[in-house]
């Protein structure tokens, strides 16, 4: 079934008895070509780009609660190709190209919304930085522009420029950024991987590898063994967990983020933007709510909570960067299980184990990486070769010291 | 979280900063063979349960000790708080 | 002006009449008013407009879960969108207006939604205006942006403060009710220190909203007699207008106190707002119970409500929701309010009641059996259409109709830490699991104990239990004598009947129509159909909706409610305001300001300053007559080059390093050798991470056999003392060092420039010789100045010129600038700032942050040999590692434009002359520029791949982000001195 405004009217005038479900309820199929763990974002994706893009036919996805239940789920919906080094930035600007052009290629309106990202630069050598990173985005093809104090006010106006604790020296702006319906984008995927034959069996937990001469055979789950030629393992903040089961360590550790959303406003922020000194970013929803989040809480956890010096400090920045918004209220908080990596870069990757591939280390950013991320991946489980532009995304990386290190942090996951 | 600071009592774990498993109190010897190999293990490969994890805050905002905290990372509960520098003195340290 | 819904009796100040305004007509009410309480009052149904179909709607609660009632509160700076009229206390001229409408309440243009609901199904956007695809951003989501929102703010500054407070207690009890007078009475009694916090203005709960709560008294003298005896009680905090939102790590809660949010305008020096945090031994979740509505079709006029909020308003603010009401009910709750409304002589036009075996009411028309199928009224009810248990349909004329579908325990607390509440069967709701938050306890109607007796019964019992935890003994405390009915409840949900739109949540609106699309459409996991539907996804987070959603699915599904799920509560209980979460450190305050003991002394010289960190420091001093900062740096680096200047470094990290391991400490930390430095000697060191990157550099100068003062850059201070105790403490211990950040302890200025040693000989004490054999570069030595105060002194140079830094004890600082300043007069000495400390350091091509950032290597940065191969030190090992170690990697280099008026911009990417600009071809990029006064002309330091090796090429610097490029000689990046004479001289 397509959808289309049309197709809206008709069922509107029929009592909408004609929508079917958007996906199957599949029960598990003995076993497949292939086994992607994880129902989320990336995961869908690596299933529809595979079926899709790939041609290739029994495809499973296992989740173990229901698809989208990660960080698809809960994210501040930010999309942008704004890397500085190379291993990063060609990844995610084919992710974002893809992003354009992604509703209509698997026909649900995500809500792609271009609406502009500026981050805020509060010193001079913060606009050197800025303009390095900004050169190296337009020398790969992505969009930036540098703003002065000016240009940032004629976008904020009512940014207090006045009374900051960090002037702001004005900002690098990236017009193509922007925000997505994250939930839609977990579903249109998921619609798409299923309408091309892809079996995705929500409750399915993976309990177990098996495992023979080096090589997987398949996986054990809550709902029974499933064969596999191959194995994909796409889990975010679940990496080391799952991983765990094949005896694999991971260079990976699992942190709360949190993040906000207030109560709905008649439009105000124009963008998405973020400050400088500290981590703060900020859009609107098309419903209205203000998206917001800051820094890690710093510890490693699975709690998916975080606690109140985070959130104080998170309002802290955003009342001082908006005077005007200090009255508006935080509606919902939540906390996320991010799969931080050791040099603040994912991986796509196979393993030493013949037919197990292992997609993670995200850290904050992998929402906007989903279309790439299941693109590059299908691309590895369907040729056995890395995508080009994913091929930096390596396992064995720090054996070779070619880390990709946006942040300049080192080994330290909290400050990626 | 509060952090039941083995000298200073309970404090709020805002005074602390954080840095990891505690694994990084064992540090490889240089000279080992494959001392590339065992660096790399210890400094990128950490611990990282769902569930009870050994790992080091610092209280920066107090007395700058290290700590090693012992912490359930599924529930946040905090089971042991040690001085990480009496951790360090019982290992067989090298010069 | 006549209160037309104005009953006798209540809770309200008739002596204290108070005039306000909704939508510019002004209204009387009284103290002790709620805006909802005063605009029923006045006769006032239609309140808000829903926010999809832009329905007309009412209030249909009397507390925080109200998702109709919502109000544009106050004007200007103090503009607060989404304010609930039914928590928002009336004071004498607020002013609110109605919202989401156009251009009136009454008349909203935007209505013409609800005519098109059919078209407006769950989740229709996600089929459509895909096409043609730039018309999303250009047009549709536009309109939608503009439709959807509630609220809207001023864009004005908010002009009131906030505070953050700490609070510790043995026992926060949450929320004032039975339950929690009960406990508090019990902890009190104890000795035990009591916090006890209320979100309403009145403490009490259901007990001062109840008609008959005791048997012989009435719930609010009860409740005003534990008030006296609490409130007289040192141990005892009573908190009223404040909410516990969060149940955080470790018994933490988050608590908001609205200090002056029932003022027009909060008094001088007082916050509007106290965000607390309160660190509570044990906790008991008092919180009661919210009223869930039944589904009918057309549930959601203004006047329908829900009874229990009918009766708060009718006794506690004696106002009636209209002259006369219907009750429609599955339990007994109903019929108490049809009692209530009865005892006001408000008119009661029948109780229709789901239960073939309900109870005999007196004074109104009992329909058991029956149920509401339909409503009718523009902009307020006016009838209900009824099926009797016959199946005949009746039609009851009403203007409210109190609707009463059960009560579900708040148990938002318990949901924090990710508790999932399990369902009950007795009272058909979720009640708190077992698995609490540590030290957190519930009773009363939060743990589905609804009668009074039971309420105060448990809430004494649980607070007993949770204080001998703390080894606490606490009496038995007598309770009065208390209603104790059981609530006789039929499950009931929605009713079946009809093709139209029955509300679930009214707020979004989503209706049962939706639930039954979304489960067609297959989104059935509970998160599925919120996230699709946008069910309890509005202000009131679903607190009236969330299980009614549900038990339409498990409908749908055939599985029971629990087996088809629930979904838990996160912070906040209710909203808060970012400005309380903020507190006071905002704007200028956002992070503490740090100064140097010189800064006073630089302010009188007109030094503009400039961030580094938190540390203020003086960027420059413009002489009078000088028309460009450029003009200014230049001067300040001729004068270093060609006299004397002076700088305050005093912002370098300092750290003392001591012990008989102290060289072998620095050996572990640097990763060039420090053992065999002599005493009265400084080094420079280079400190690796462990992963082999450049992490900070700084000097070391050995003052004794076991002292060593330690620099560090200024931004990484705190970081570099945090790892060397790391070190000493994880993995050294075994050192005999101990180490102190003296970073505040010392003011320490360059002397900087050919005549500085002219300069210091007027300074320094005679008995100490400061010749250039006596003291050589790399000295460094304990002084005294100015007759006998203690000093130190270090001939380094950041420079490159003939240079000391000389340090006292902060308090001296001040003192020892101004005396450097009388004795440089003579040989022309100027202070200099940041930016010509910046271009000194460009000139010899010393490296700072933007060449440390957190990628280079040493081998980048050409000072490979720096790593000492032959001892362990942080970083040694991994350093090695083939990409860090690649003899054809990133070199730091100079660049000399080769068009001298060219400028060079830091962050440009250097691209060979004959290849086009590609990022394939990048060849490095400039990581520091700016105009060199000693050369004349823009000069730059950068990383070139292979850089070393290209001395003399051209390459070109491309910054297609300002569309500019220049060629670019590479050069060594000892601009000034490659030799290093001058520092020696």
């Amino acid at each position: 079934m397509r959808y289309s405004g049309f197709r809206v009217i008709k069922e509107a005038f029929g009592g909408h008895k004609g929508w079917k479900p958007a996906w199957r309820d599949p029960s598990p199929q003995k076993d497949y070509d292939f086994v992607i763990i994880g129902g989320g974002g990336h995961g869908l994706a690596t299933a529809y780009y595979l079926a899709k893009e790939f041609g290739e036919s029994r495809i499973a996805v296992l989740e173990k609660g229901w698809i989208g239940s990660g960080n698809v789920g809960r994210n501040t919906t930010m999309i942008r190709s704004n890397y500085l080094l190379d291993g990063n930035e060609p990844f995610y600007e084919m992710s974002l190209k893809l992003w354009e052009g992604l509703e209509q290629d698997f026909n649900f309106n995500a809500m792609v919304s271009q609406r502009g990202l500026l981050n805020l630069l509060h010193s001079d050598s913060q606009v050197d930085a800025a303009r390095r990173r900004g050169n190296a985005m337009i020398l790969n093809g992505s969009d930036a522009e540098l703003l002065t104090p000016e240009g940032v006010r004629k976008l904020y106006p009512f940014l207090d420029f006045e009374n900051q604790r960090f002037p702001i020296y004005g900002g690098l702006l990236h017009r193509r950024g922007g925000t997505v319906r994250h939930d839609a984008v977990a579903w249109g995927y998921a619609r798409g991987a299923d309408q091309r034959g892809v079996d995705i069996i929500q409750n399915c937990e993976v309990t177990g590898f098996k495992i023979e001469n080096g090589k997987v055979l398949g996986v054990e789950t809550s709902r029974g063994y499933i064969g596999a030629r191959k194995v994909g393992c796409v889990v975010a903040g679940s990496s080391s967990r799952v991983m765990q089961m094949t005896g694999m360590r991971l260079p990976i550790e699992s942190h709360v983020l949190q993040a906000f959303v207030s109560e709905g406003l008649k439009p105000v922020l124009p963008g998405v933007i973020t400050f400088g000194v500290g981590h703060f970013y900020a859009t609107q929803s098309d419903k209205g709510g203000l998206v917001f989040g800051g820094d890690l809480d710093g510890y490693n956890s699975y709690a998916q909570r975080g606690n109140l010096p985070i959130v104080e400090h998170v309002a802290a920045i955003g009342a001082s960067l908006f005077p005007a918004l200090s009255r508006v209220r935080m509606l919902r908080s939540w906390g996320g299980i991010m799969d931080m990596s050791m040099d603040g870069s994912p991986f796509i990757d196979r393993t030493p184990i013949d037919g197990l591939y292992f997609n993670g280390g995200w850290c904050y950013g992998g929402f906007k990486a989903t279309p790439a991320s299941g693109m590059c991946f299908a691309h590895l489980l369907s040729t056995g070769r890395p995508h080009a532009n994913a091929q930096a995304y390596r396992l064995d990386r720090f054996m070779s010291g070619r880390m990709i290190d946006e942040a300049g942090q080192g080994a330290q996951p909290n400050l990626h | 979280m509060i952090i039941n600071h083995p000298l200073l009592g309970p404090r709020d774990s805002q005074e602390f900063s954080y840095l990891g498993d505690a694994s990084l109190l064992d540090r490889p010897d240089w000279h080992d063979v494959s001392a590339l190999q065992k660096f790399h293990d210890y400094l990128y490969l950490r611990d990282n349960p769902a569930g009870e994890h050994r790992e080091l805050w610092y209280h920066e905002a107090g007395d700058r000790s290290w700590l090693v905290v012992t912490r359930n990372t599924l529930t946040h509960e905090i089971s042991k708080v040690e001085l990480a520098q009496d951790v360090a003195d019982r290992k067989d340290h090298k010069k | 002006m006549t209160q037309l819904n104005r009953l006798n009796g209540g809770l309200i100040s008739r002596g204290s009449p108070l005039n306000f305004t909704f939508d510019g007509k002004e209204y009387a009410g009284y103290q002790g008013d709620t805006l909802a309480s005063a605009l029923l009052a006045n006769g006032v149904r239609l309140m808000g407009r829903s926010f999809k179909y832009h329905r007309p709607r009412g209030v249909i609660a009397s507390g925080s879960e109200e998702p109709n009632a919502l109000v544009e509160l106050r004007t200007r700076g103090r503009q607060e969108p989404n304010t609930r009229a039914t928590v928002t206390e009336l004071f004498g001229g607020l002013s609110a207006r109605s919202q989401n409408r156009f251009p009136s309440l009454k008349h909203d243009f935007m209505a013409i939604n609800d005519r098109l609901s059919n078209f407006l199904s769950a989740g229709f956007y996600y089929k459509t205006f895909m096409w043609p695809a730039p018309l999303w951003e250009k047009l549709y989501e536009p309109i939608i942006r503009k439709a959807a929102g509630l609220g809207s703010v001023s864009l004005d500054p908010d002009p009131d403060t906030y505070e953050h407070g700490y609070l510790h207690c043995d026992l926060l009890i949450v929320g004032s009710g039975p339950a929690g007078l009960a406990a508090a009475l019990t902890a009190a009694r104890a000795g035990a220190r009591v916090v006890l916090a209320e979100e309403d203005f009145e403490m009490g709960g259901r007990l001062i909203a109840e008609s008959s709560s005791f048997v012989n008294q009435s719930g609010a003298e009860w409740v005003a007699g534990v008030l006296e005896e609490l409130g007289a009680l040192p141990n005892v905090r009573l908190m009223k207008r404040a909410t516990v939102h969060g149940a955080y790590d470790h018994g933490t809660y988050g608590v908001v106190e609205r200090v002056a949010d029932h003022l027009a305008e909060p008094p001088a020096g007082t916050p509007r707002q106290i965000h607390w945090r309160i660190y509570a031994r044990k906790a008991v979740l008092c919180a009661g119970a919210t009223e869930r509505p039944i589904a009918f079709e057309n549930n959601d006029r203004p006047g329908i409500m829900l009874a229990g909020a009918v009766r708060a308003y009718v006794n506690r603010w004696a106002a009636a929701p209209a002259q006369t009401v219907a009750v429609f009910t599955n339990n007994d709750d109903g019929h108490r309010t049809a009692k209530d409304l009865l005892a006001k002589d408000v008119n009661v036009s029948a109780v229709i009641d789901v239960r073939h075996d309900a109870p005999d009411v007196d004074g109104a028309e009992l329909f058991k059996g029956a149920q509401v199928v339909d409503s009718t009224g523009k902009l307020g009810l006016e009838s209900v259409k009824l099926r009797l248990s016959n199946g005949e349909i009746r039609t009851i004329d009403c203007g409210a109709l109190a609707v009463s579908g059960g009560w579900n325990p708040n148990v938002h607390l318990t949901c924090h830490q990710r508790g999932r509440p399990i369902w009950d069967d007795e009272i058909a709701a979720f009640v708190p699991d077992t698995k609490l938050p540590v030290g957190l306890s519930v009773a009363g109607a939060a743990n589905g104990v609804f009668s009074t007796a039971a309420a105060l019964k448990t809430g004494m019992k649980t607070a007993k239990k949770a204080l001998l935890d703390l080894d606490i003994q606490a009496p038995t405390v007598a309770l009065p004598e208390a209603e104790d009915s059981a609530m006789n409840l039929k499950p009931f949900w929605f009713v079946k009947e009809g093709r139209g739109r029955a509300w679930l949540d009214y707020q979004n609106d989503v209706t049962v129509k939706d639930v039954r699309l979304a489960h067609q459409e297959g989104y059935k996991s509970p998160e599925h159909l919120k996230r699709y539907t946008t069910l309890g996804m509005a202000t009131d987070q679903g607190k009236t909706a969330n299980v009614l959603g549900l038990a339409v699915m498990s409908e749908m599904t055939g599985a029971s409610i629990p087996e088809t799920g629930t979904t838990i509560f996160r912070p906040p209980y209710t909203p808060i305001a970012l400005g309380t979460l903020a507190g006071s450190t905002t704007g200028r305050h956002l992070a503490p300001t740090r100064k140097t003991p010189s800064h006073v002394w630089a302010q009188e010289l007109g030094a503009e300053f400039v961030e580094a960190g938190n540390w203020l420091r003086a960027r420059w001093f413009k002489k009078p007559g000088e028309k460009t900062w450029q003009e200014t740096v230049n001067r300040e680096v001729t004068t270093v080059r060609s006299r004397v200047g002076l700088c305050d470094v005093s912002t370098l990290g300092k750290i003392d390093v001591q012990g008989t391991d102290a060289a072998e400490f620095l050996n572990k930390v640097y990763a060039n050798a420090f053992a065999k430095l002599p005493v009265g000697k400084t080094r420079y060191g280079l400190m690796l991470r462990e992963d082999g990157i450049v992490y900070d550099d700084g000097t070391a100068a050995r003052l004794a056999e076991d002292h060593f003062v330690v620099t560090t850059t200024t931004a990484n201070a705190v970081l570099v003392y945090r790892n060397m105790e790391f070190a000493r403490q994880c993995l050294w211990p075994e050192l005999d060092v101990q180490l102190i950040s003296t970073t505040e302890a010392w003011a320490q200025y360059a002397v900087a420039g050919p005549r500085s040693r002219d300069l210091l000989r007027k300074i320094v004490d005679a008995e100490f010789d400061i010749s250039n054999e006596a003291f050589p570069f790399m000295a460094c030595g304990e002084i005294t100045v100015c007759g006998g105060f203690k000093a130190r002194l270090f001939r380094i140079s950041f420079s490159g010129e003939l240079a000391y830094e000389i340090a006292v004890p902060r308090r001296y600082g001040d003192a020892l600038i101004r005396a450097l300043m009388a004795a440089g007069e003579e040989f022309g000495v100027a202070p200099y700032g940041t930016e010509a400390l910046d271009v000194l350091r460009i000139e010899k091509g010393h490296a700072i942050g933007n060449e440390l950032n957190g990628t280079t290597t040493a081998l980048n940065l050409g000072l490979g040999k720096m790593v000492n191969r032959k001892k362990d030190c942080i970083g040694q090992v991994l350093s090695t590692r083939e990409e860090l170690a690649d003899p054809e990697g990133l070199r730091l280099v100079g660049f000399k434009p080769v068009n001298r008026t060219d400028k060079i911009v830091g962050g440009a990417h250097l691209m060979n002359k004959d290849e086009p600009t590609d990022i394939k071809n990048d060849q490095g990029y400039i990581t520091s520029a700016g105009f060199s006064a000693t050369l004349g002309h823009s000069i730059a330091i950068g990383f070139l791949k292979n850089g070393s090796g290209r001395i003399g090429e051209l390459v070109r610097a491309v910054n297609p982000l300002q569309e500019s490029e220049i060629e670019v000689e590479v050069v060594s990046a000892h601009f000034v001195d490659p030799e290093g004479d001058r520092l020696r001289a």
